[in-house]
């Protein structure tokens, strides 16, 4: 009886997991065929198959650039809040600061005033007065900014969760508190530090309205921000070159996503089990 | 490389972005002379490249040689931008409000009141000097399209061209439905009767007005103005607004007439990609009637260059003035309206060299310059010895030039009509939808009344 | 807030060296968050605009965009849809079927579960505008996929099923996150209890309430709060509906975006920023209570 209901549970599971990948294959055909088609449209269709689209896009001046751009800005941005979030994360966790749980929230409530349309001046400004505009650090650091918060939310939930025994005995045997971060603990958390990098990349970038406000030179604009030039003066998307681009500009994060999933998997907390 | 395993790589990534050149905003100084900034939504291998093609291999290298030649060392540069108009407009603005950005600045005409009443705009002869007073283009810019660049009776810039609204309406479909052609509708009536005709045709959405939110100005531009000035009013006409008076319900009925009537097709109104969508169906021969600027014949139909090309353009798309609701019964008593906008060039009041960033100006807007600009396209601009020269070529726009713009209507570049239109998109959005004039219609004016603040400033 | 371990101070890091650890990112976010969002919620209190004559001079209005905003039937719509939007995406979508795959997949390896977890990864990391596209080619009413695979040609989902719509494609671009998340958590839910409950006859209910809740309580706060917090401001849906037809898919990000964008009111469209994080802040107190009350019962 148990056996059979075994066996239907793991059919159900299976054609559960069929129709989950199935939603979520089906929007990404779009970019697997349009790139590919003489004339492309907004349907997906077996494509009238040519590779000048991938030529036109080599013409334009800015696009290879821009992912390089984007590879800047969003690489920087990973790095710098993986890094800033971490030993504050860890800080966090392991001494007892008053009100730390609300103050975080607090921060985090306040990310999501500065990530949207009405914080443009105020950043805008800022990014003036400290000679930030148009240039890489600019970007780097004011995006960092809105990240931090959720980054260090979620690293402190990691570091609470992973057991303390090593970094005593570690102490014991003399290793200071930044070789304890560095040789216990980010060890323990890496999988979790490699999520949070990626959701970093991803989150700039797609980003686009506050690249576009802080930077001048195309020579130093992402792709997000270049996307948007292969519009019409009306505003109407130039779909064989939209697509196109889409496509190349998308690969990088695909890359990413590959090398991290081979080499960390994509995993909240460490590899220890409590 | 095990990103995590080596703590070097993390430092060596994060100093590198710590230590990119920060490297200034605003202009770079040249060597020794004088460093001028240009800057149009426009960028070479996309949005407007021509333009920015212009600017890079015609503008800078001829003004630097000219300025050369008289002795001066002037370097000058192109800052390229491609995004929505809204966006751009957002930073020029702010550009602006911090003092800094570029020495010449392309803006839409519809801007110029509201940059000049925030202080971001100065009358270019508080800038220029002189020199601009005794301008040679001044008298080769009619007076009307001069208007573009003028508030509170001010220069602030100088305009680059215009364009005019008509009817395009497909040839072959007419002749299925059996209509007469060429066609010039004298009155709304006969805009719906032909409409009717069309309705026969299998698989064909007789009539396109633009309506809605999610187009945005276009429904404005393209629909609602047009047909306003087709009533006789405009949106705004001796410090008022037009609230909800006979007028704007007239427009509002003709809508329904259109939508509720199975003329047009609602749901493409509402669709986030419907503009670029009414452009594919008209290219495909979907569509028979469609309201659009010249715009639409240059960019969207054209043979070669368009985004919905027709091959057979100049044989399929024909052309008729927008009449009034009935003849006579438009803006100055006239029998056919339209709308016109452009783009204009402003000065950076904040600029180090304004002198020297008018002679770049004036210098852009030379006719020499001009017809660089056009690169043998057709277009109607600002220079009527231009235009005598180049509108030769292109019956269309040589139409809007003689025809329409001597019946067009300007926009009133104030702060708050972008909210005025977009209220008066949404009574459109209300109408398609199904509500009742009289309801969109109170709706509209309750709406306009805060915006203008109160009902003083509007006219019912 | 977190899972119960006690936070001592294991490595001895003490409280000099602790505020030296978070003191980089704390100087960040104050220079580049606190200050900025200060100065937002300040240019909420006047009539502040892009252009135009309050460009120039601006002036104190007080609550006064408090009182028109809450005025305003548009933004009262508005909210509801956004509450809609989030319980829908965020709570019953993105939680939802997070947990669902991280529970059917707990005990799968192999390629299946690889192959599921890359495409909920990838709709994750795909940039917003391309995403966009992807969404309009599979729901477009003439030639979408969608309509192609059901055979129901000139379906406008978009257009007749706005909110819905964009529910679920918010559901399929934020998943990811949950189901990470929550296949961590279930590492933490020993496989003997489970048994244990089912031999006792426990439902499959039962044993999620009884056994699993308990132990991934503090998961489950974070994953809300969070989720919650990055729909309330995600903008993604408006490059799908524009906010509309008329209106009926406006969430709170795609009015500021038109209050301060389209519009210039930037005075106004800071107030309704901040009319934003307070909801958000409801939303927080009223999870941290319901996950509490939990707490008291017996497991």
């Amino acid at each position: 009886m148990s056996h059979v209901a075994h066996v239907l549970g793991r059919i159900a599971s299976a054609v559960l997991l069929a129709a989950v990948a199935a939603f979520f294959a089906l929007p990404m055909l779009w970019l697997a065929s349009a790139p590919f088609d003489a004339h492309p449209s907004i349907t997906v269709s077996l494509p009238e198959f040519t590779l000048d689209n991938f030529r036109a896009i080599l013409d334009n001046p800015y696009a290879l650039g821009s992912i390089g751009n984007s590879v800047i800005q969003a690489g920087g941005a990973a790095a710098l809040v993986v890094v800033l979030a971490a030993l504050a994360a860890y800080a966090l966790s392991r001494v007892r600061v008053p009100g730390r749980d609300a103050l975080l929230y607090l921060l985090l409530l306040l990310s999501s005033v500065v990530t949207g349309t009405a914080a443009m001046v105020p950043i805008f400004e800022l990014a003036t007065r400290l000679n930030l505009v148009d240039t890489h650090l600019g970007v780097v650091l004011t995006v960092s900014g809105g990240l931090l918060p959720a980054a260090i939310f979620i690293l402190k939930d990691f570091m609470d969760a992973t057991p303390t025994s090593y970094e005593e005995s570690a102490r014991v045997f003399g290793a200071s508190p930044l070789q304890i971060l560095r040789h216990i603990v980010v060890p323990v958390v890496r999988p979790g530090l490699a999520t949070i990098a990626v959701w970093a990349v991803a989150n700039v970038w797609g980003g686009f309205l506050l690249q576009y406000i802080l930077l001048r030179d195309p020579e130093k604009s992402p792709g997000s921000v270049v996307l948007y030039t292969l519009y019409t003066e009306g505003g109407q998307p130039n779909l064989s070159l939209v697509s196109t681009f889409s496509l190349l500009y998308s690969l990088p994060v695909v890359l990413m996503y590959l090398f991290v999933s081979s080499r960390y998997g994509f995993r909240f907390h460490g590899g220890i089990k409590r | 490389m095990r990103l995590f395993h080596r703590p070097v790589l993390i430092a060596t990534l994060t100093t590198a972005v710590l230590t990119l050149p920060a490297c200034g905003s605003g202009t770079p100084a040249g060597k020794d002379g004088v460093t001028l900034t240009i800057t149009a939504n426009a960028i070479s291998g996309g949005k407007n490249t021509a333009a920015a093609e212009w600017i890079k291999q015609w503008v800078i290298p001829r003004f630097e040689a000219a300025q050369k030649a008289a002795g001066r060392e002037v370097r000058v540069l192109f800052q390229p931008n491609g995004v929505g108009d809204e966006q751009y407009k957002t930073k020029v603005a702010l550009d602006l409000k911090s003092r800094t950005g570029a020495d010449v600045i392309d803006l839409d005409g519809i801007w110029v009141g509201e940059f000049a009443q925030a202080g971001y705009l100065k009358p270019l002869t508080e800038l220029g000097g002189t020199a601009v007073e005794t301008w040679e283009g001044w008298k080769q810019i009619p007076q009307a399209v001069q208007g573009l660049g003028i508030f509170d009776g001010k220069k602030y810039g100088l305009p680059q061209g215009t364009d005019g609204r008509v009817l395009y309406y497909n040839r072959d479909l007419f002749g299925k439905a059996g209509l007469p052609e060429p066609w010039q509708p004298k009155s709304w009536q006969e805009i719906l009767d032909a409409g009717a005709a069309l309705r026969r045709l299998p698989g064909v959405t007789p009539i396109q007005i633009n309506a809605g939110t999610a187009m945005g100005e276009a429904t404005t531009m393209q629909g609602a103005l047009p047909l306003l000035a087709g009533t006789g009013t405009e949106i705004y006409t001796g410090g008022k607004w037009a609230g909800s008076s006979q007028a704007v319900k007239d427009v509002l009925e003709f809508y329904r007439q259109i939508y509720s009537g199975g003329l047009g097709d609602p749901k493409l109104q509402q669709e986030a990609k419907g503009r670029d969508k009414s452009f594919a169906e008209f290219a495909d021969g979907r569509i028979g009637i469609l309201a659009e600027g010249d715009y639409f014949w240059r960019a969207v139909v054209d043979p070669k260059t368009g985004v919905a090309p027709m091959a057979e353009r100049d044989r399929v798309v024909g052309y008729a003035r927008i009449p009034a609701k009935r003849p006579g019964a438009g803006v100055r008593g006239q029998d056919f309206v339209s709308m016109s906008g452009g783009a204009v060039r402003v000065l950076n009041p904040f600029s180090e060299h304004p002198r020297q960033a008018w002679e770049l100006l004036s210098f852009m807007h030379s006719a020499e310059a001009v017809k660089a600009e056009l690169a043998g396209a057709a277009r109607v601009t600002s220079r009527s010895d231009v235009n005598a020269e180049v509108l030769a070529a292109d019956p269309m726009l040589r139409f809007v030039s003689e025809e329409v713009l001597p019946i067009t209507v300007y926009r009133p570049g104030l702060a708050v009509y972008p909210q005025v239109s977009a209220a008066l998109q949404e009574a459109t959005a209300d109408v398609v939808s199904g509500k009742p004039v009289q309801e969109a219609a109170t709706a509209y004016r309750a709406k306009v009344e805060r915006l203008v603040g109160g009902s003083g400033n509007i006219s019912d | 807030m977190a899972p119960a371990t006690s936070p001592t101070d294991a490595a001895g890091l003490g409280r000099g060296r602790a505020v030296a650890f978070a003191l980089p990112a704390l100087v960040l976010i104050g220079v580049f968050l606190v200050f900025p969002a200060i100065w937002t919620v300040y240019l909420g209190l006047t009539d502040y605009r892009l252009t135009g004559p309050a460009a120039a001079d601006p002036r104190l209005v007080g609550a006064g965009n408090y009182t028109t905003a809450l005025g305003d039937g548009r933004f009262r719509d508005s909210v509801w849809l956004t509450v809609q939007f989030v319980l829908g995406s965020a709570i019953i979508g993105q939680a939802g079927l997070g947990f669902a795959l991280a529970w059917i997949m707990r005990d799968r390896r192999g390629p299946v579960r690889r192959l599921v977890e890359a495409l909920v990864l990838l709709s994750w990391i795909l940039p917003g505008s391309v995403v966009a596209f992807l969404w309009i080619a599979l729901l477009d009413r003439d030639g979408g996929t969608l309509n192609a695979l059901l055979g129901t040609p000139g379906a406008a989902w978009l257009l007749d099923h706005p909110m819905p719509s964009i529910i679920v494609f918010n559901t399929w671009r934020g998943t990811a996150f949950s189901m990470m998340l929550y296949s961590a958590a279930l590492e933490n839910v020993p496989p003997s209890h489970l048994e244990t409950a089912r031999l006792a006859g426990a439902s499959a209910f039962q044993q999620l309430r009884d056994v699993v809740l308990p132990r991934i309580k503090g998961h489950v706060l974070t994953n809300v709060l969070l989720t919650s917090l990055w729909t309330f401001n995600d903008f993604t849906p408006f490059l799908l509906t524009a906010g509309g037809p008329e209106g009926r898919s406006e969430i709170l990000p795609v009015y500021v975006y038109n209050v301060a964008l389209r519009d210039g009111q930037l005075g106004f469209g800071a107030a309704v920023s901040f009319l934003i994080l307070v909801i958000n802040l409801v939303f927080a107190l009223a999870y941290l209570r319901l996950l509490r009350d939990r707490r008291e019962v017996p497991g």
